[in-house]
């Protein structure tokens, strides 16, 4: 390959687009990362419909391809084709404007989020300010959709739902600020607010911060881990589309395609919260153990996960087809399932290839792009398990009152996450 | 010129960071702003004046990270274009739209906003054409690597100095608290 477009790749040089300047290599970047989020966020629906289905002892999406599988694109589908009201007393413009707020602040963040060293569109100076500032852009979409509906239970899920993010917004804040003073405790004494910069204080200081002066570190984490389920109004603190109450909340009057762009938004601000939570306090796309465990047979091991992970995926998928039952009616499904079985197969043995080509640390392209990919598979390891933690959470717990939710967050979480900003600052300033 | 700045600014030059800022971003963004400005005195209905206006603050924002500072411009997006533009529009919410927008407008105060108007547009041409002899001649280009932590020296101090507006910095923060436990005492009938 050519040396320019192996340095963007990330293959070359730790350089991310943005700071090389390359305007070309930033959008396919942004079309890599768009492209990635829509269909982590189709996979994701389908994960929730299984797995709140088998919590609760169903079976889940089954007649659309083997195992629901192809369900998420039937709705996708569906939801293209269904019919797209606006209500006629509604305000027309700001109706239609509304899913776009939203969607724009969910997808805007995905700049800055460092999926490795040099795997993201950009490395800003100010990275966990702008994504804490343009996620909190999204509930100006939620307020002007329940407004423009000009509808009762929408404009009263706006409200619960402004209210409890402003409030949240507070507790949160201040865990991401004890997290960010972590950064300081160097050698120059300087912190940073860049995304890239955050995880490679952790690799310096050689732990990752939700280890940082136990127990402090973990509370922040717990904190953060809360409030990020207030801040994307999911289960149990979904008051905002509580539908035993207020129908569908905030998005009562949408339907069709604009209805759609909600959720994708709603599921594309998870991931990006789940992001944040990983770079600050789980080590961003760094490997367990990166210092206990630090011999090269151990790097060997461990890259090895990412094509595990896929054989593993493959392996069940096998299950699957030996398991149906052998009627002539499942026969099409069988078939599609053992090629999605193939599929996951072929990429797992690409991925060993990889991990084998590339095994020595020499600066070969084998060994970059081994490397490239041990960072992103690590980071997206990290955002899996929580949003996996997302769905556990929503089958697990039961849904808040309004005035249960705003006290837990006045009166617990903000003092809590107080004490913890100034107890690190105390044990940070007599550490060093 | 502060020390800080200008090691900043070695640093900016040998890093040799490659600006992607082009003209064609600031005319956008300017435009962009302008429109929406326009838009903000011009609509009857206050909540689509509220949305031009968030409009406006993030086109500013845009300048504010073509001007190499990007603090500033995170702080607009939180402060102005997160937090105050949602309490505008939680106010804005509570009013009858309906009514308010058939209502004629019965404020008369357009002769002071021309003249503030055009006070400032002389205070803007001035600075034009006599911005060589007002302003160093020398362009300071912040780093935008450092520019967080430069406001943070200049704010806080750094190496056991007092910052260079450390005293200003803190007697502004007394002054928000105290607006802070004002409204609280004017809210509450019983404390």
């Amino acid at each position: 390959m050519p040396d320019f477009i192996m340095s963007y790749l990330g293959i070359k040089d730790a350089v991310t687009p943005g700071a090389a300047g390359s305007q070309f290599w930033a959008l396919v970047y942004v079309f890599i990362i768009f492209a990635g989020v829509s269909v982590a966020v189709m996979a994701m629906n389908w994960l929730e419909r299984k797995a709140l289905a088998h919590f609760q002892i169903r079976l889940g999406p089954m007649r659309v391809g083997p195992h629901g599988l192809l369900q998420p694109i039937a709705d996708a589908i569906k939801l293209m084709l269904k019919e797209d009201i606006i209500p006629a007393e509604a305000d027309q413009f700001v109706f239609w404007v509304a899913p776009l707020i939203g969607l724009l602040a969910a997808f805007t963040v995905y700049t800055v989020i460092p999926f490795g060293p040099s795997q993201a569109v950009s490395d800003m100076n100010i990275g966990i300010l702008f994504m804490l500032g343009v996620s909190s852009l999204g509930v100006l979409g939620i307020v002007v959709a329940g407004w423009a509906s000009n509808s009762h239970y929408p404009l009263i899920g706006a409200l619960r739902s402004s209210a409890q993010m402003v409030s949240y917004e507070v507790a949160m804040g201040l865990a991401v600020v004890s997290a960010i003073l972590m950064t300081s405790l160097n050698a120059t004494g300087t912190g940073t607010l860049s995304m890239i910069g955050i995880v490679q204080a952790q690799q310096q200081q050689g732990v990752w911060f939700i280890f940082k002066f136990f127990p402090l570190g973990l509370i922040a984490l717990g904190i953060f881990a809360i409030a990020m389920i207030a801040e994307t109004n999911r289960a149990p603190f979904d008051m905002a589309e509580a539908e035993s109450e207020l129908t569908a909340g905030y998005h009562t009057e949408y339907s069709g395609l604009r209805w759609s762009l909600f959720m994708l938004a709603e599921y594309a601000a998870m991931i990006a919260v789940s992001s944040i939570a990983v770079a600050l306090w789980l080590g961003g796309w760094m490997r367990p153990f990166p210092n206990l465990l630090n011999a090269p047979a151990w790097d060997f091991i461990f890259s090895l996960f990412p094509a595990l992970t896929f054989f593993g995926l493959a392996a069940i998928a096998i299950i699957g087809v030996v398991r149906m039952p052998a009627h002539s009616f499942f026969k099409i499904q069988r078939i599609g399932l053992a090629a999605f079985a193939a599929v996951l197969g072929f990429i797992a043995l690409l991925l060993l290839v990889i991990a084998v080509a590339g095994r020595s640390a020499d600066g070969s392209v084998a060994a970059r792009f081994r490397e490239g990919i041990d960072y992103v598979y690590w980071f997206v390891f990290k955002v899996a398990v929580f949003m996996y933690l997302f769905i556990w959470y929503r089958a697990t717990w039961p849904r808040y009152r309004f005035d249960q939710l705003m006290k837990i967050g006045w009166k617990v979480m903000l003092p809590i996450s107080l004490v913890v900003l100034i107890a690190t600052a105390i044990v940070g300033v007599l550490v060093s | 010129m502060n020390p800080a700045l200008n090691s900043g600014l070695n640093s900016a030059v040998n890093a040799g960071m490659a600006p992607v800022a082009t003209p064609w971003f600031f005319y956008v963004l300017a435009g962009l702003a302008v429109i929406s400005g326009l838009l903000v005195i011009t609509r009857r209905n206050a909540v689509h004046s509220a949305l031009a206006l968030i409009v406006t603050l993030l086109a500013v924002t845009g300048l504010y990270l073509m001007l190499y500072a990007p603090f500033v411009a995170a702080v607009q997006i939180f402060v102005y274009a997160g937090g105050i533009m949602l309490l505008f529009l939680f106010v804005i919410m509570l009013v009858n739209i309906e009514r308010s927008s058939k209502d004629r407008q019965f404020n008369r105060m357009w002769p002071v906003g021309l003249a503030a108007a055009c006070a400032l547009l002389a205070l803007f041409v001035s600075a034009f054409v006599k911005g060589k002899a007002l302003f160093p001649d020398r362009m300071i280009s912040l780093p935008e690597s450092s520019n967080t932590q430069q406001i943070a020296g200049m704010l806080y101090g750094e190496a056991g100095k007092m910052g260079e507006y450390t005293f200003a910095f803190e007697i502004a923060s007394l002054l928000l608290l105290v607006a802070i436990l004002g409204a609280v005492i004017m809210t509450k009938k019983k404390i």
